[in-house]
């Protein structure tokens, strides 16, 4: 019941916004963040309460019938991974309904509106067990994306929504057909018809049939992920957004692609899975590479960040499918690092845009003087980004590298590469708009009050993560060692 | 005939009533209000009369007409869409000079054709309902005759019509010559004896196929759509791209059904490209245009493609498939439809993309019902749309039609482009003034709320429907 109530919470604060903001724009920003801040606040809870492992799959779970004729339940449940990424999900959440209190002044409901049920949708993602259900939240979350990106976005708003739209919903299709086929796959085998997933589990079915299944699931988190090649709708999407927008994106919708590889890729498809690890891994290290590479040739602030996402995400795809628990922890980690350190530059980013009105490096230069806390910030996250020891990004990345060295010497030295030319862009990014000389002479206001408490929260989160990480770590290990003893784990 | 038989075509016999009583009430007094509220009186009892007739089916009348839940389920949704379609027309006509009420009377035979296509289990009724259905389309499509475009559109109808109701009705005598009975559920038996000539059969099915693909227009008989469509005012555009294909694709699922088609190889293969193209066709062709009116026309060709996917599969996924695609597409066909008969004014129908363009800044809750609408075409969830494009996948996948689904994923991702453009357009900045227009009248707002409620009710729970559609054997 929790867990549906978490879920309501965003769609009904959703449209109260988007009501009470026809009397006073502030109102409907406070009752988003309220909204948001009480699904936190019942995660936080049900994170701290949690029982002791080792009581079953699932941490709690709400099981209702939906459409019996074809066996579809509306069942939610969460577990440690599911619960960490929700706890992501609200915090970004915050922070993204606080980086938009000022930025957004059109359309201030529907804007909430969108965010809210965004949240919403990535909520349902997280939190559905029945494919059925998982695609109905799959799909539903881009609508409001795409809204979010079309109507408050930058100059190139439509065509990178329209990308973003088209992209997506492909691939999802894809799963579709996917998720079809194991049900009749299923059915065949047990006569049964399910779409419950604890039941899809260790469906008997022929290797050639598993790996099409398996690249259909695949392919749809691999266009969310980004995996290279697949990737080229996320700088579109991400630079043009607003930012808002980029921090859902980058910090939460991109860990539904990486979540989907872990609860269904892996589990669901055990053996073709396993086949493809290599190939997954080799995509992963380009996608290391490439995007790194990619993001220090940006002038534009946040097509650099974007493009830094690809080559984070790279360490996740390289994680999941190295398949041991080093690995697999790192890959978690990763993604909740990433979420907070790239959402912060997004921040950052849409902060100096919203001041200057321009995102192009070349534009900038010697902010320091000007923004000592903004620029202090950035920093910071761009030092995290590069995987400085003591941040939390650098955990995630070191736990995947110690792991890939186990399966791939080769790979796991290319990938270390990658973690050099984050050097590299870091501190282009920092050394472009921050240092040196102030030739535009710009003057304009530092980080207000409510923007610096959002850099400190975040802050604090990403030093905890870096030196205390074992907290988290202990709420995902029922889950990596699941993975683990899947028949092809290794 | 016995008492009984009466009860059971009571729903006919309702809509016949309706359609004299009408036609009487306008020689005595002419007023647009009172023949709208007659038809939607005698739609509704006859809609009631549902129920009635429901307690004596199964009932064959005569030899002509079956009657049994089947029959019932789709007269009951070709009477709402009625329905919805004269709310339309009323607040759209209104508008206009002139004198509106023989349209009522036109619409009313033409729905009396459809109920009887969807009864017919014999060439006979097949032909006079499909006959009793086209001729008042031909007067619809062509009622503001006074504009150039509706009655191009009507001439163009008429003869296309015409044209394929003669193919029809050869297809009809070749099977007829081959087989020697005229009654569907006779030719199954027929089929499977070993006497019958097979190039007479065949031929003879291709040409009854030819004149089904005309009506439901599917590629590649699907020229005349774009034009009818966008000449024809908005509610009747509604009422073709709805009740005209809905009985059609009705009658079509219960023929083939009842001949047991899906065990004959190169039948199947036909609407197996039939399908491929029309999907290809619809979603392709649909990108090039920016005329609203033909954007929905394009849709509706994809649209009916996907529904051959279902059909195709054999089964009861397949019959509930169809059965739930059809009431979502009416219910998104009328919706859309519905939107451009509102906005449309004196001047002429609101059909160009630029008069869409910012309308959620002006009028929030329009715009909002027209986007649903084009997210459920496109199959997004919390519409009906997407748990019919699922049930098609899942009908499809049911039986491993591979290549077909594949091409319906891809086209309909392709299709999603056109109508994220009209979504665009609809959410772009309004540079011209902030002035809403004139409020929309009452039974435009009650027809759209309507659709707008069931659109979401069947997304979010379609458990009733289902259940209803699963206890419809089309046989």
């Amino acid at each position: 019941m929790t867990l549906l109530l978490l879920i309501l919470i965003l769609l009904i604060g959703g449209v109260l916004a988007w009501a009470a903001a026809r009397r006073s724009a502030s109102a409907a920003r406070w009752i988003a963040l309220i909204a948001v801040l009480a699904d936190f606040f019942i995660t936080l809870n049900l994170w701290i309460s949690k029982p002791a492992a080792g009581a079953g799959r699932w941490i709690t779970e709400a099981d209702w019938a939906w459409i019996p004729q074809i066996g579809v339940r509306f069942h939610l449940a969460v577990d440690g991974l599911s619960l960490l990424l929700l706890l992501l999900t609200f915090f970004l959440g915050v922070l993204s309904v606080l980086a938009s209190w000022r930025e957004i002044t059109d359309a201030v409901g529907f804007f909430h509106l969108n965010l809210l049920w965004i949240l919403a949708g990535i909520a349902g993602v997280f939190l559905a067990v029945d494919l059925f259900l998982f695609y109905f939240a799959w799909e539903l979350m881009l609508v409001p994306m795409y809204f979010l990106i079309a109507i408050w976005g930058h100059e190139d708003r439509i065509y990178a929504a329209v990308k973003f739209f088209i992209f997506t919903q492909l691939s999802g299709l894809l799963m579709l057909i996917a998720i079809l086929a194991l049900f009749f796959v299923h059915h065949g085998a047990t006569g049964v018809y399910t779409f419950e997933y604890e039941e899809l589990l260790n469906t008997p079915m022929a290797p050639g049939a598993a790996m099409w299944m398996m690249l259909g699931f695949f392919i749809a988190f691999a266009v969310k992920l980004p995996v290279i090649v697949l990737h080229t709708w996320l700088p579109d999407a991400h630079t043009e957004a607003p930012t808002a927008g980029s921090v859902v994106l980058a910090g939460l919708l991109l860990k539904t692609g990486a979540y989907g590889m872990l609860r269904f890729v892996l589990p669901l498809f055990p053996d073709a899975a396993h086949a493809f690890a290599p190939v997954a891994m080799a995509l992963g290290v380009a996608g290391i590479l490439y995007g790194a590479f990619c993001a220090f040739g940006q002038t534009d602030l946040k097509r650099l960040v974007a493009y830094t996402s690809v080559s984070h995400l790279g360490f996740v795809l390289l994680g999941i499918f190295t398949w041991n628990s080093l690995a697999l922890q790192g890959a978690v980690v990763t993604m909740i690092c990433h979420g907070i350190s790239t959402g912060a530059l997004f921040i950052i980013a849409g902060a100096i845009q919203h001041r200057l009105h321009t995102r192009e490096m070349g534009q900038m230069g010697g902010l320091w003087a000007v923004v000592p806390r903004l620029s202090g910030a950035a920093l910071f996250f761009a030092l995290a980004s590069l995987g400085l020891p003591g941040l939390g990004d650098f955990v995630g990345e070191f736990l995947v590298l110690l792991g890939a060295y186990k399966q791939s010497i080769l790979l796991s030295v290319l990938a270390t590469v990658g973690v050099l030319f984050a050097t590299f862009y870091a501190l282009k990014l920092v050394q472009r708009a921050f240092q040196g000389q102030n030739t535009f002479n710009w003057s304009v206001p530092d980080l207000a009050p409510h923007e610096g408490l959002v850099m400190a929260v975040m802050i604090v989160a990403l030093l905890w993560l870096g030196l205390y990480p074992r907290p988290v770590l202990t709420t995902f290990e029922p889950v990596v060692a699941q993975l683990e003893q899947l028949p092809a784990g290794r | 005939m016995t008492g009984l038989d009466f009860i059971a075509l009571l729903p006919l016999l309702i809509l016949a009533a309706a359609t004299v009583i009408v036609m009487l009430a306008i020689a005595i007094h002419r007023c647009h209000a009172l023949s709208a509220a007659l038809t939607f009186v005698g739609l509704g009892a006859s809609f009631g009369s549902l129920w009635i007739s429901a307690c004596r089916v199964p009932c064959k009348v005569t030899p002509l007409l079956l009657i049994d839940r089947y029959s019932l389920f789709y007269m009951g949704l070709i009477t709402v869409a009625s329905l919805v379609v004269v709310l339309l027309s009323y607040g759209y006509f209104e508008k206009l000079d002139g004198d509106h009420d023989e349209l009522y009377i036109l619409m009313l035979v033409a729905t009396l054709g459809s109920a009887v296509l969807v009864s017919s289990n014999h060439f006979i009724s097949f032909f006079l309902g499909l006959e009793l259905l086209s001729v008042p389309l031909y007067g619809m499509i062509a009622y503001t005759r006074r504009r150039p475009l509706p009655l191009e559109a009507g001439v163009k109808y008429l003869v296309l019509a015409a044209v394929s109701a003669t193919f029809m009705l050869f297809g009809m005598a070749l099977v007829y010559g081959a087989l020697g009975t005229m009654r569907f559920d006779q030719m199954a038996t027929q089929l499977v004896l070993p006497g019958f000539d097979p190039w007479l059969v065949i031929p003879g099915l291709t040409l009854i196929i030819t004149g089904f693909g005309f009506k439901l227009a599917l590629a590649p008989f699907h020229i005349w759509t774009p034009d009818i469509y966008q000449g024809a005012p908005a509610p009747v555009a509604a009422y073709v791209a709805t009740i005209s294909k809905g009985a059609m694709f009705a009658l079509l699922l219960r023929y083939f059904y009842q001949i047991e088609a899906q065990g004959q190889a190169p039948v199947m293969t036909v609407f197996a490209v039939i399908a491929i193209v029309s999907m290809c066709a619809g979603n392709i062709l649909a990108l090039l245009q920016d005329n609203v009116k033909r954007i929905l026309a394009y849709s509706s060709i994809a649209h009916l493609g996907y529904l051959v996917v279902a059909f195709q599969a054999s089964g009861q996924l397949a019959i509930i498939a169809v059965g739930f695609y059809l009431v979502a597409y009416f219910i998104t066909m009328l919706g859309a439809f519905g939107i451009v008969a509102v906005l449309s004014g004196s001047a002429g129908d609101a059909d160009s993309l630029s008069d869409y363009r910012g309308l959620f800044w002006r009028r929030p809750v329009v715009a909002s019902v027209f986007t649903l609408m084009l997210f459920s075409l496109a199959g997004i969830p919390v519409t009906a749309g997407f748990i019919g494009k699922f049930y098609i996948v899942a009908a499809g996948a049911s039986v491993a039609m591979w290549s077909q689904i594949i091409v319906l994923v891809v086209t309909s991702a392709i299709g999603l482009f056109y109508y994220l453009r009209i979504v665009v357009a609809i959410f772009s900045d309004s540079a011209g003034s902030a002035d809403a227009g004139p409020a929309i009248a009452l039974p435009g707002s009650v027809a759209l709320g309507f659709l707008t409620a069931a659109l979401v009710f069947l997304g979010v729970y379609p458990q009733p429907l289902l259940g209803l559609i699963r206890s419809l054997p089309p046989g």
